[in-house]
């Protein structure tokens, strides 16, 4: 494998990763305060597929990304509702709401448009630009590193970037703010902060809904970015493995980054199979596929350190009389 | 919160759950230009006003009731199983192992061999996952979801490079030999009266060999077995030791231990049951019906015996009901995209709705509900 080739594949990787990532964050929040979100899916489907409805008809790329935050927040605003307010099974709500979404948008896309639950191809200011950074060209003359920035750093859609620069700010929030060290706490032992007048109910709605905005931001780059629209079923297990890369993690944001670039390069791998055959080995292609969830498996087995999720993660919290 | 009589828990909490589903179904239907009451009368004449309807809706029912079973065993012992999707299609390779690779001299020989070989591929699909969650505390629900996107991975491996029969594009193993073929509904003694073609004037038709001629359907005797299995998943339950062991560890894990019960005997035992379930629905599509394995074989129905369960209340009876009741939807579903501009993807929403009032806002309903039980003031 020569180095084009390796940068390729690393743009290929962060391209793949970013969905990852942000969904992978969402579900950070989400889980670091007590509820289990295996709706990312869902959530992420149905923002990608109001991102390409809105982007598409309105020809702008803004507006469907609002449209992308909304789709999702009423995803979260329900399994809020189910797994806070009314105290139902967290798992459940959320393989329902995946269902509700696999199938909704497609309902959704056949009546706005006709194409076979598809949203028409994507193009001009309805599609997210590339940015190309700052001195790219000036510094491609500089050996080794030089590439790597014009054609792996440079050149992604903004989200990419906003993606990379949510592990920090994720970081900031959860583990150097009051309203962080709440949010953890009440995913560990909500009846602590209970006692100290803080509302338990409240911080995990706040935590649910940052979860659905960082969903909606994953859809619409998805549609909008990685892809020139909406295709049913586009997600293709992607929150899934945005679950599987969190509990690889251990939940914690700097490690989610690390899992999902891991992740997004099998991807990526996963869609070159003749680099692994030029070096000789023989792969097959679904055993790169399934290698996110063979690994998560293996973490979850413990083989490699134990991956302990928060506490109270999964059990609604009953304030006492 | 008030506390319902049982009665209402039983019956009132699944249909208001269902009217529900049903109510934000047409919202959705009536919200893409659609009409819900058209909608419902394509589906009710599809699938539950001709035989040729019932045909097709018992033969998604016996799917649906064989995961549904599944779920509901290990839902008992407090595992949620989300799995029986993949348990299911490995039971479809061990059908198609046994079918294509064993000389069988007789179907109802082939039958019994076929179960054996659904349940033995079914339960080992689920032993990691309940190894795992019995042994190492990993979460049973997100070792499934991971098992099922490795059995997908699996299958297509092993259908493109070993089953795939040479020349053959299409990833699909090759057809089973007639042998083996199920009888199906309209094959069968006094039931398949009911399949028999008329002409207008209402005589029966006949072939030219003078034989009366049939509609085909997919519904075969593995309906029956799924009430057996209905029948023996309620013995296994409520009248046998191990049941009780399950229902109390699933009660109260902590009360169970001090009673002697082994968490990891149980865990497993429970498991290996829910994938053995799971895995027998393959006698009902792919020996059945299909007659070959396909990719993607179980088409969602490991999904599907989660809304069954959750529907039916987890017990037999209830998952047999409402295994009917997704026959019926997934059939009328179907005479939906036929008929209708409707899209055949309604029938994904109302499963993700049941699932989430019958699973998630049962509280909901109960609160709901408990305003016409609160005990008179005296």
């Amino acid at each position: 494998m020569d180095y084009a080739t390796l940068l390729q594949m690393l743009d290929t990787t962060l391209r793949l990763a970013t969905p990852l990532l942000f969904a992978c964050l969402a579900g950070l929040y989400s889980e670091r305060a007590g509820v289990f979100d295996i709706g990312l899916e869902g959530k992420m489907l149905m923002a990608a597929m109001c991102a390409g409805s809105v982007a598409y008809l309105t020809g702008s790329v803004w507006l469907g990304m609002l449209a992308a935050i909304g789709g999702s927040l009423i995803f979260a605003l329900a399994h809020g509702l189910a797994s806070i307010t009314f105290r139902g099974n967290q798992l459940i709500s959320g393989v329902a709401l995946n269902f509700v979404a696999s199938g909704i948008t497609v309902l959704v896309a056949l009546a706005l448009f006709d194409q076979g639950g598809r949203t028409p191809p994507l193009e001009g200011g309805a599609r997210m630009a590339e940015i190309t950074l700052p001195l790219a060209e000036t510094l491609r003359g500089v050996p080794v590193l030089g590439p790597f920035y014009a054609d792996v750093v440079s050149g992604h859609p903004i989200l990419v970037y906003v993606g990379l620069l949510m592990v920090p700010a994720t970081w900031w929030l959860l583990f150097r703010t009051r309203f962080g060290l709440r949010l953890r706490a009440v995913g560990e032992n909500p009846a602590s902060v209970d006692t100290a007048g803080v509302s338990v109910k409240r911080l995990r709605f706040a935590a649910v809904l940052i979860a659905g905005v960082l969903c909606g931001l994953a859809g619409a780059y998805m549609a909008t970015g990685l892809q020139a629209g909406f295709g049913r079923e586009m997600t293709a297990g992607r929150g899934y493995i945005a679950l599987a890369a969190l509990i690889f993690a251990k939940w914690r944001p700097w490690h989610a980054l690390w899992a999902c670039l891991l992740f997004g390069f099998f991807q990526s791998l996963a869609l070159r199979p003749d680099v692994l055959a030029n070096i000789g080995l023989k792969i097959p292609v679904p055993a790169l596929d399934a290698l996110p969830y063979v690994l998560t498996v293996i973490v979850l087995a413990g083989l490699v350190g134990k991956a302990i999720p928060p506490r109270a993660g999964g059990e609604p919290y009953v304030k006492e009389r | 919160m008030t506390k319902l009589p049982t009665w209402a828990d039983v019956v009132l909490v699944p249909l208001i759950s269902l009217l529900l589903a049903a109510l934000v179904s047409a919202l959705v239907l009536l919200a893409i230009g659609q009409s819900p009451v058209e909608a419902l009368s394509v589906m009710v004449k599809g699938a539950i006003m001709s035989p040729y309807g019932w045909g097709y809706t018992l033969y998604y029912a016996t799917s649906f009731i064989f995961t549904g079973l599944s779920v509901t065993v290990a839902y008992h012992a407090g595992l949620f199983n989300i799995g029986s999707e993949g348990q299911a299609q490995l039971g479809g390779l061990g059908v198609a192992l046994c079918c294509l690779f064993l000389p069988w001299p007789h179907w109802s020989l082939a039958l019994l061999g076929a179960m054996a070989a659904a349940a033995l591929f079914g339960a080992a699909w689920a032993a990691v996952p309940a190894y795992l969650q019995a042994r190492r505390g990993s979460h049973i629900v997100i070792t499934t979801i991971m098992f099922n996107y490795i059995a997908a991975a699996l299958m297509i491996y092993l259908l493109v490079d070993f089953l795939r029969p040479q020349g053959s594009m299409d990833p699909a193993s090759a057809r089973f030999p007639a042998v083996v073929s199920l009888p199906k509904f309209h094959e069968l003694p006094l039931i398949g009266d009911f399949f028999l073609r008329y002409t207008p004037d209402g005589q029966v038709r006949l072939n030219p060999q003078g034989l009366p001629m049939y509609q085909k359907v997919p519904a075969n005797i593995s309906f029956f077995l799924a009430i057996l299995a209905c029948i023996g998943t309620w013995i296994l339950l409520w009248h046998t030791r191990l049941g009780y062991m399950i229902r109390a560890f699933g009660k109260s894990e902590k009360a169970a231990r001090y009673a002697g019960i082994s968490a990891v005997k149980i865990t497993m035992i429970t498991m290996l049951i829910s994938g053995a379930l799971a895995g027998m629905m393959a006698i009902n599509n792919v020996m059945g019906q299909a007659e070959r394995l396909l990719q993607n074989s179980a088409e969602g129905a490991g999904f599907i015996g989660i809304a069954v369960a959750l529907m039916g209340r987890n017990h037999p009876i209830g998952v047999f009901l409402a295994a009917i009741l997704f026959g019926f939807l997934y059939q009328g579903g179907a005479a939906l995209g036929l008929e209708t501009t409707i899209p055949i993807e309604l029938r994904i929403v109302v499963q993700g709705l049941v699932i989430l009032f019958t699973g998630a806002l049962d509280q909901m309903v109960r609160m709901m509900l408990g305003v016409f039980f609160r005990p008179r003031q005296a």
